[in-house]
């Protein structure tokens, strides 16, 4: 076990600066109206650092910079592009534990995530697309004999991100990995919940990249991320949000005419056929870690499965096991490492999950676990926390169909094949599932019936940089990691070359 | 405490309603920002959420239900009407509550008009007595 130190105190492996200003063009620039915003720390309530609040004319500066950088970032080579991402993650591994504690401040997530999954991850998403971009290949096809189509891949030049708060540094990473490996030259927003550790990262690695490759410009919604996304100076858009806002982000590309991808959450199914109870073995264990990861970063997670789907037959002993396992879960101060359970992003979030607890229980929905607000008490007292919730209900219930990110799961049962698959595909969402069965043409054949993008059979939870993710229906557009997300950063230029020196005769 | 004028054509109850301090800041944002609209989001993050913009910023379409409108003007006063949308496949999983727009501290916001004053819409559900929600 250990506890790290508070970001400042005496013994913190980092300290914020009380104030952080835009990255622009290489630099820190000052915000052009001069304002600031407080940052929060979930963990305890309290803020730990200002930072500057972006404006329309910030976001024309960070534009003015990219729009200098790219034409030559995209002439690069492959090589030297590959190299300097590889840099980026080595600098990302030396200093792992510095990070993890600066997200963890930043985010309320417990320490032993980023310490072993979101900053593992990102560094080695940044290898994985420094290497994919280097394998790519353009193709060529041959039309007849005096003709060929030559395909090269381009960069797009000058993109916009707008990244989420439940995970600030891997939601960055997943797609500035694509669009810097493809050659572009990014404005990238952070959410207002969770300006800084991004900030932090990019102390490290600013001097990597080239001038103005990669801009970073805090603000709010309305007054940053909107001059971003509708700015006719990018050339694509990605957002990681909500629906409202997605549909918002499609208005504005469609009044430029440029590609949109959104990544809009889920209502994630997670299915426990009856053959998984046939042994208490290691993989029923597995499978009941499976329904509590629920409560992996207290559930805010666009994929979380916040609907376990069990089969009848082992309903109530499934379930059972699953409440006494999720039960033993320790909620505590996120630094700690033994944490399980940490902090709500914001006060906000906090409030919307106890509205959706309020909501279960007028639906009639069977409370079976947690439920309630924590209060840590000392340090922690101001901070936001909720335990872990299950419910037992309907799945018509709006507790099962809306995604209330947080620590909250919803179970009903099932009774055959068919009417589970029904009861899984009926949702808005289509971003994530989970299969678990030990016969493998029923967690084949429910994989490809399930209508989401990402099907974990027998395993949730793993984000490898070579998995495609990306949602069906309303959970979104495009997809992210895996070499296909390179296309969304790219165009195609195709060279149709004539070796004939006949006329086509005519005129 | 308001209640928003019915929309939705047939019904005879309204299904939403506003606590005094979500007037109070709609006021406020209506003489920054001018007329407004409410589009209830779903989804990750901010999500599951009421979403307010300038009224026009966000376009409706067929695929959206108007719940009510409100009038958030003081009594005696012109009209500020502020209608409030949600997706009509959302709707369908939201039609047998009433919806309270409420506010509270926070951060949170996608676009919404007002996240930069350090506050938050949020929605409070109650049963409506009318509707029969898992027939």
């Amino acid at each position: 076990m250990t506890v790290y130190a508070a970001p400042g105190t005496p013994d913190s492996l980092m300290a914020f600066k009380p104030r952080y200003e835009h990255w622009i063009g290489g630099e820190w620039v000052k915000p052009i109206k001069g304002q600031y915003f407080e940052n929060v720390s979930p963990v305890n309530g309290k803020p730990f650092t200002e930072v500057a609040r972006g404006t329309a004319e910030d976001i024309d500066a960070a534009l003015d910079a990219a729009h200098k950088a790219a034409p030559a970032w995209g002439k690069t080579s492959t090589t030297e592009r590959a190299a300097v991402l590889h840099k980026i993650a080595d600098v990302i591994e030396a200093n792992l534990q510095m990070l993890a504690v600066a997200e963890t401040w930043d985010n309320g997530k417990p320490i032993r995530e980023p310490l072993n999954a979101d900053l593992p991850l990102a560094a080695d998403h940044f290898r994985y697309f420094a290497a994919a971009i280097r394998a790519q290949e353009g193709h060529f096809a041959e039309m007849d004999g005096d003709m060929t189509a030559y395909h090269y891949k381009e960069p797009l030049g000058v993109v916009g991100q707008i990244i989420p708060w439940n995970f600030p540094i891997l939601m960055a990473v997943w797609k500035l990995a694509p669009a810097l490996a493809a050659g572009n030259a990014v404005v990238l927003k952070p959410a207002e919940q969770t300006p800084a550790s991004i900030l932090v990262l990019i102390e490290l690695i600013g001097d990597i990249l080239p001038p103005g490759v990669l801009n970073i410009v805090n603000g709010f919604g309305a007054e940053a991320g909107k001059p971003l996304a509708s700015s006719p100076r990018i050339r694509k858009i990605a957002f990681t949000g909500e629906t409202t806002t997605g549909r918002l982000i499609l208005q504005y590309a469609s009044a430029n005419i440029i590609p949109a991808t959104l990544e809009l959450g889920g209502k994630s199914p997670n299915m426990f056929f009856s053959d998984v109870a046939d042994h208490d073995d290691a993989y029923y264990d597995k499978a009941q870690e499976g329904f509590a990861l629920f409560a992996f970063n207290q559930g805010e997670v666009c994929t979380s499965p916040s609907r376990a789907l069990i089969q009848k037959p082992i309903y109530d002993g499934f379930l059972g096991d699953a409440v006494k396992r999720t039960a033993l879960a320790v909620q505590g101060n996120p630094l700690d490492t033994d944490t399980q359970v940490g902090a709500q992003a914001s006060n906000d979030q906090l409030e919307k999950i106890l509205s959706y607890i309020d909501i279960g229980k007028q639906e009639g929905a069977t409370l079976l676990l947690g439920g309630e607000r924590v209060d840590l008490g000392g340090d922690l007292s101001g901070g936001f926390y909720v335990q872990p919730t299950i419910f037992e209900g309907h799945n018509k219930m709006r507790l099962f169909q809306e995604e209330i990110f947080g620590p909250v799961v919803a179970v009903t049962s099932f009774n055959d094949y068919d009417d589970g698959i029904s009861i899984a595909n009926d949702t808005l969402y289509g971003l994530g599932a989970g299969v678990w069965s030990r016969n493998g043409n029923i967690a084949y054949r429910a994989g490809r019936d399930l209508q989401a993008g990402r099907v974990w059979v027998n395993n949730y939870h793993a984000y490898p940089a070579g998995a495609a993710f990306g949602g069906y229906k309303s959970s979104g557009i495009g997809r992210e990691n895996s070499a296909l997300a390179l296309d969304h950063y790219q165009q195609t230029k195709n060279l149709l070359v004539s070796y004939s020196e006949n006329k086509l005769g005519f005129f | 405490m308001i209640e928003a004028r019915i929309a939705i054509p047939g019904e005879t109850k309204p299904r939403l309603g506003m606590t005094a301090e979500s007037i109070d800041l709609l006021r406020s944002l209506w003489r920054t920002h001018g007329p407004l609209m409410f589009h209830q989001s779903g989804g990750c993050c901010d999500g599951s959420s009421p979403m307010c913009f300038a009224a026009g910023e966000f376009l409706t379409g067929g695929s959206d239900v108007l719940l009510g409108v409100f009038d958030v003007a003081p009594a005696g006063h012109p009209e500020q009407l502020i209608d409030f949308w949600m997706s009509g496949e959302q709707f369908a999983y939201w039609s047998h509550t009433y919806l309270t727009v409420d506010v509270v501290a926070g951060r949170g916001s996608g676009f919404s008009l007002e996240a930069p004053e350090g506050v938050r819409f949020l929605i409070r559900s109650t049963l409506m007595d009318t509707a029969e929600p898992f027939s």
